[in-house]
């Protein structure tokens, strides 16, 4: 009987190691389903704010606008129907708030119930209207007034647009360009300038320091991985972005160079790590070999052993990029987040995680703004599964055999 | 030039690149001592912070790191020990775990935030919990699974085939073998990665900011379902946010250095534990 019970009891923590087992890929799996579900929704959202319209009347023939043009009339920037498929008249963009400045509230009736007649009289009276309203106060029935059709958001807006303006009414702009090559600019630099400085590092710790050296070294770099990534950040911040304006004449310190330099720092273990475990695997007889041959020891590091394990510091190289792509506090702190295209090392920029760190706290949930941070997400996601399954396939790459 | 100089030069220059190296680490930690050590006293860590956060303590935000620590620790540790014990002495080298292996090097790699933004979706909206310390346990604990599942596999993996097949050999069964001989072995390994995991927890602050971090709440939590104070969230916010920066920076330098207090703790401890041991386990 107890050796049943023992029995069962085994076949019972089985099963349960079996279903831990799979645990971190049930977690991949909802990852995806919850990040695409809100960030894909972004493209099933009207382009301009939700419960809004856009009315003109109904002598204008212009057809349906996109986001871009919706939000360059609000500014002024189109300013003639000619320029969108109208006639030739200048075009009137008329908020709903504007109808406080035409008529008195006392002449809005209680509760504003004329509020709809009093801005369809409005529209009816200006044939070059482009007015934005709330659904709710849309006038009825009012044969001088034609809402104009609504497009979704479309995903070349959002991938290839360069305006990021989330908040922006009656139509936020969501062009995701300045971001992407923001982050991909500031994690570039940073990569050029930890991967010499790591290579090194990992060379030395590989074929030349002593026990002794090793010693030192070794917690050091297990610490520069340990420390969390906002004291960096702020480490940056006190330290890093003033030298900066100073020594180069910035006007702000906070630049796309300090992002660099911190996400550098940052990324040094990673390629230390991973580069030394790679040269470490060189076989000895590889190495004996070209001692043998009469080669000096850093002619066989630089022809035998480099060349040997340049698979391993590829994945090294590959898996920095990715560090450094998702890293979120570090930058949102030093870089001053413009969302820009970025033009130099010297300009404030804006990363993707810095953006979804900045800005999900104040984007009611649900929204499109909530939706397209999730969307961002989606391609951080995207882009960091890349980056590892790349880094496994690279460094289970055959030897080069050629040397 | 003679191939020995240029051997010497391009020695000198690693063995340079590696000092700077460790000059960097001992420029950011040196910094942050020099600055903050004057800040942290006793009453610093046991008072709630006060004045729009230019004085008091940390004391909410100490609280609130553990709490993370431990739910975090208590959800991810016997998951992340279960599902390496499959994977080294259950589950071959099949199919199955070669993509539980690529799936949990993903885990591993992806961003912080991105764990915030699941979080947030799943256990804050989808579960119900809003922001409360079970949700923010729940995402920092998936964000650290990785980490101690390869660690228990690394640890576990080290333990010589000899012992399993002699547990095996006097008549115990596999589960037997497991509690009884490889997870005594392997445990100092494993609570090393347990160690370093606590470490890294006590400083995410990506996965908590939309899952359980508040702003500014000077009680203690009461149930998992409160929100609370971070120690990272509380640096970050008195850095940058806050209308008094200058009169702030103090505590912004005490924060700092209680953080950086806890992973070179945590790093001490597991080397200690690593070498106290070492010796012990490698038995043939």
């Amino acid at each position: 009987m107890r050796k049943r019970i023992r029995k069962i009891t085994e076949h019972l923590m089985q099963g349960l190691f079996t279903l831990s087992g799979g645990v971190t890929s049930l977690a991949i799996i909802l990852i995806i389903i919850f990040l695409f579900k809100e960030g894909l929704g972004l493209f099933r959202s009207s382009e301009v704010e939700k419960a809004y319209v856009l009315a003109v009347n109904v002598s204008n023939p212009v057809g349906a606008l996109d986001s871009r043009q919706i939000k360059e009339i609000f500014d002024y920037t189109y300013t003639n129907w000619s320029e969108l498929g109208g006639a030739d008249a200048e075009i009137i963009p008329f908020r709903f708030e504007d109808i406080f400045s035409i008529y008195d509230e006392s002449e809005l009736g209680n509760d504003y119930e004329l509020l709809p007649e009093k801005l369809g009289e409005v529209i009816a009276s200006e044939p070059n209207i482009l007015a934005f309203l709330p659904e709710l106060y849309v006038p009825k029935d009012n044969a001088d007034l034609r809402i104009l059709p609504l497009r979704n958001i479309s995903p070349r807006s959002f991938f290839g647009g360069i305006e990021w303006m989330p908040t922006a009414t009656p139509a936020a702009q969501f062009g995701v360009l300045p971001l992407i090559m923001g982050t991909l600019w500031v994690s570039f630099f940073a990569i050029l300038i930890a991967l010499p400085l790591g290579l090194g590092v990992a060379i030395y710790l590989s074929e030349l320091a002593d026990e002794r050296m090793r010693k030192l070294l070794k917690p050091a770099i297990e610490l520069l991985a340990g420390i969390p990534s906002v004291v960096y950040g702020f480490f940056g911040l006190v330290v890093l972005v003033p030298l900066i304006q100073r020594a180069l004449n910035l006007p702000v310190g906070e630049t796309a160079l300090a992002g660099s330099l911190i996400l550098a720092i940052m990324a040094l273990p990673t390629i230390i790590t991973i580069a030394e475990d790679a040269m470490r695997a060189t076989p000895k007889a590889m190495r004996e070999a070209s001692l043998a041959l009469g080669a000096t020891h850093w002619q066989t590091i630089y022809k035998v052993i480099v060349p040997y394990a340049s698979s391993g510091i590829m994945a090294a190289v590959v898996l920095g990029v990715g560090r450094a792509i998702g890293e979120t506090m570090a930058v949102l702190m030093v870089t001053g987040n413009a969302a820009v295209m970025p033009r130099s090392m010297f300009e404030s920029v804006r990363t993707i995680p810095a953006t979804i760190a900045a800005e999900l706290g104040e984007a009611p949930s649900g929204g499109t703004h909530y939706q397209s941070l999730f969307l961002l997400g989606c391609i951080l996601f995207l882009i960091t599964l890349v980056v590892s399954i790349s880094a496994e396939v690279i460094s289970k790459q055959p030897v080069n055999k050629g040397l | 030039m003679n191939k020995r100089t240029k051997q010497r030069i391009a020695f000198a220059i690693f063995r340079l690149l590696s000092l700077a190296v460790v000059g960097i680490l001992l420029w950011i930690l040196g910094f942050i001592i020099y600055r903050g050590a004057g800040t942290i006293s006793w009453e610093f860590l046991t008072t709630a912070p006060t004045d729009g956060m230019t004085g008091g303590g940390i004391l909410p935000a100490i609280v609130g790191t553990l709490c993370l620590v431990a739910g975090s620790v208590v959800f991810a540790f016997p998951v992340g020990l279960m599902s390496g014990i499959y994977m080294n002495e259950y589950a071959g080298n099949g199919f199955v775990v070669k993509f539980i292996r690529v799936m949990t090097n993903n885990l591993g790699g992806i961003p912080s935030i991105v764990f915030g933004l699941f979080g947030m979706a799943l256990f804050v909206n989808t579960f119900g919990f809003g922001d409360s310390i079970i949700a923010g346990s729940f995402t920092l604990g998936l964000l650290i699974l990785p980490l101690i599942i390869r660690t228990t596999e690394e640890a576990l993996k080290a333990i010589p085939q000899s012992f399993r097949s002699g547990s095996l050999a006097l008549g115990a069964s596999k589960f037997q073998t497991i509690v009884r001989v490889t997870l005594p072995m392997a445990f100092p390994n494993i609570v090393t990665g347990l160690i370093l995991s606590i470490g890294r927890v006590s400083g995410e602050t990506a996965p908590i900011l939309f899952t359980v971090a508040a702003y500014f709440l000077p009680r203690l939590p009461h149930s998992i379902f409160d929100q609370v104070m971070a120690l990272p969230y509380h640096l970050y916010v008195v850095a940058t946010s806050g209308t008094n920066i200058e009169a702030s920076r103090p505590i912004a330098y005490g924060t700092a250095l209680t953080l950086i207090l806890i992973v070179l703790l945590m790093n001490l401890l597991a080397g200690l534990l690593r070498k106290y041991f070492g010796g012990k386990v490698k038995t043939d």
